[in-house]
């Protein structure tokens, strides 16, 4: 009877557990031309964590999160994101499940010929296309508050600074209520100050959101301030993986490097 | 001696060895480039299907379409205006003599109209087209490709095909046909002045004199292979812009691609219709 029990219990908690995970990558394989980027990645976003990939320039950060959302397509493995086997769905099935994805780009990738209005209306018009005018600039403003800026609307993307530039993309990878985050190196390029601003903005993005998310970073600030776990990528593997405490506790050569 | 030959065979191998190391590496550059040109053209096949597909799909981007005509249209306009007057000034001065000799100086409107009208109309249009607009598509969208906003588009769920290519190439495809009559308009006004230079020809009979050589087969295969002019310019301005590589050098590399390939496509395309004109009409 005991056993009985705690069989349907672990049942119980591993459909919890299988429930809370948002994104299952088994053996992920990326190769450019004879560089093997990506070699055997395994790894497991849950419900509401902030999940930082950490590592040197050139370990395939950005390729593992561009194959999340399939902007590259794997060399093998596969990704289980909300549910559904990435790899093999495309048109409409893919639109579908993106819109259910922020992304922000390392370079903010703001539209360069439309002004900021433009910029976080582009997603909004095209997929919710039911919404009114009044809906869409409320939405707009929302967004703005939530990011902390306001009188921009009229703006050039390159009217703006780099910091600002971060948060206008920021507000249009949020614009659409993501489930997931992606953070492409979200402090890549910004000073000290404002690289702690938008750390501090993931945060909050997650709270107010309740996205989960995976940060692609090498700044250290940018991990203590939001990283529940952190994996540590090196040379297309999963080098370590675990808490901040446990990595800054850590006496690894590779690992110390990065946190001292 | 003895070491000396050893010597030499050796240098014999070595240069056998360099020749066949030579030979190999110019095989392996034949076929590099070889499946270089088979994959781009793979490549541009698959890009004209994926335009076809999403031309035909719901949701068409009208609003973008109407702003690329503009910019297409309107932003060409003047540099065809003036294009065109030049044309037809100087094709007129040129063949004057040569007209004079025959004594046929007053068949000098029609001879002009049916050279503006057929060819040079068309195609120079085409060619400037290529530089301005080709250029211009193939530097936008390699420079959008560099910094990750078509890859934005696409992870917000919004086809770029649909909404920067369809738009852009339909938008071309449309365009260059009213540009290439704007500019057979104002080469006639140019000839008009260069008749006028030596000569005394009122408008209205130079007009007369001019329209009077042209049949409609003159005119409706010169304006169907505009069309083709069009989309080539579009498909590949968008096409070298889609397919830039990494770094702000490929977007000048996309942007040089674009013209000089739109360029031979043009003339390629204008020597077939030539040919399928001759046949049929």
């Amino acid at each position: 009877m005991k056993n009985s029990q705690e069989t349907s219990l672990d049942t119980i908690s591993e459909k919890k557990a299988t429930a809370e995970i948002l994104i299952e990558i088994k053996n992920l394989k990326k190769s450019f031309g004879r560089l093997e980027v990506l070699k055997d990645i395994s790894l497991k976003l849950h419900n509401g964590e902030n999940l930082v990939v950490l590592g040197k320039s050139g370990s395939g950060k950005s390729v593992l999160i561009k194959c999340i959302v399939r902007l590259l397509n794997p060399d093998g493995g596969t990704i289980n994101l909300l549910g559904k086997e990435v790899n093999s769905i495309k048109g409409k099935e893919l639109s579908e499940i993106r819109e259910k994805i922020g992304f922000l780009f390392q370079s903010g990738a703001l539209y360069d010929s439309m002004t900021v209005k433009q910029n976080l209306e582009f997603p909004l018009v095209r997929i919710k296309r039911d919404l009114k005018e009044t809906e869409i600039n409320n939405k707009i403003n929302e967004v703005l508050e939530n990011v902390g800026l306001a009188d921009v609307l009229e703006k050039m993307p390159s009217e703006l600074s780099g910091g600002m530039r971060k948060r206008i993309s920021l507000a249009r990878s949020i614009i659409l209520d993501p489930v997931i985050m992606l953070y492409d190196e979200p402090t890549t390029g910004l000073d000290p100050v404002t690289s702690d601003e938008i750390s501090e903005l993931i945060n909050s993005v997650q709270k107010k959101y309740k996205t989960s998310s995976i940060i692609i970073t090498h700044d250290i600030a940018c991990v203590r301030i939001t990283a529940d776990r952190i994996i540590m990528l090196h040379e297309g593997h999963i080098y370590a993986e675990g808490t901040l405490a446990e990595f800054e506790a850590s006496d690894d050569p590779l690992i110390m490097s990065f946190f001292k | 001696m003895k070491k000396l030959k050893i010597i030499d065979i050796k240098r014999v191998k070595n240069i056998a060895t360099q020749r066949s190391i030579k030979l190999s590496e110019d095989a392996l550059d034949q076929k590099e480039r070889a499946n270089t040109f088979l994959t781009e053209v793979g490549d541009l096949t698959l890009f004209i299907k994926q335009i076809v597909k999403e031309t035909f799909s719901r949701n068409f981007e009208f609003k973008e379409f109407l702003r690329q005509c503009y910019e297409i249209g309107n932003k060409s306009l003047p540099l065809i205006i003036i294009t065109g007057t030049i044309m037809g000034l100087v094709l007129t001065i040129q063949s004057r003599p040569a007209m004079a000799k025959f004594g046929a100086v007053t068949m000098l409107p029609g001879m002009v109209a049916v050279s503006l009208i057929r060819e040079i109309g068309p195609i120079i249009t085409a060619l400037i087209c290529a530089g301005k607009i080709g250029s211009g598509m193939g530097a936008e969208l390699g420079s959008m490709k560099v910094t990750e906003q078509i890859d934005a588009m696409e992870v917000s769920a919004t086809n770029p095909i649909r909404y920067l290519v369809v738009t852009r190439v339909l938008a071309a495809t449309l365009m260059l046909p009213i540009l290439v009559l704007f500019a057979d308009a104002f080469g006639f006004l140019g000839s008009w002045i260069g008749v006028n230079i030596k000569g005394d020809v009122s408008l209205v009979l130079f007009v007369f004199q001019a329209f009077g050589s042209i049949t409609f087969l003159d005119f409706f295969p010169a304006i169907i292979k505009t069309f083709l002019f069009g989309a080539v310019i579009g498909i590949v301005g968008c096409y070298k812009g889609f397919t830039a590589g990494r770094g702000t050098e490929s977007v000048g590399k996309a942007a040089n691609a674009a013209v000089v390939l739109s360029s031979l496509l043009i003339i390629i395309v204008d020597m077939i219709a030539v040919q399928i004109t001759d046949m049929w009409l």
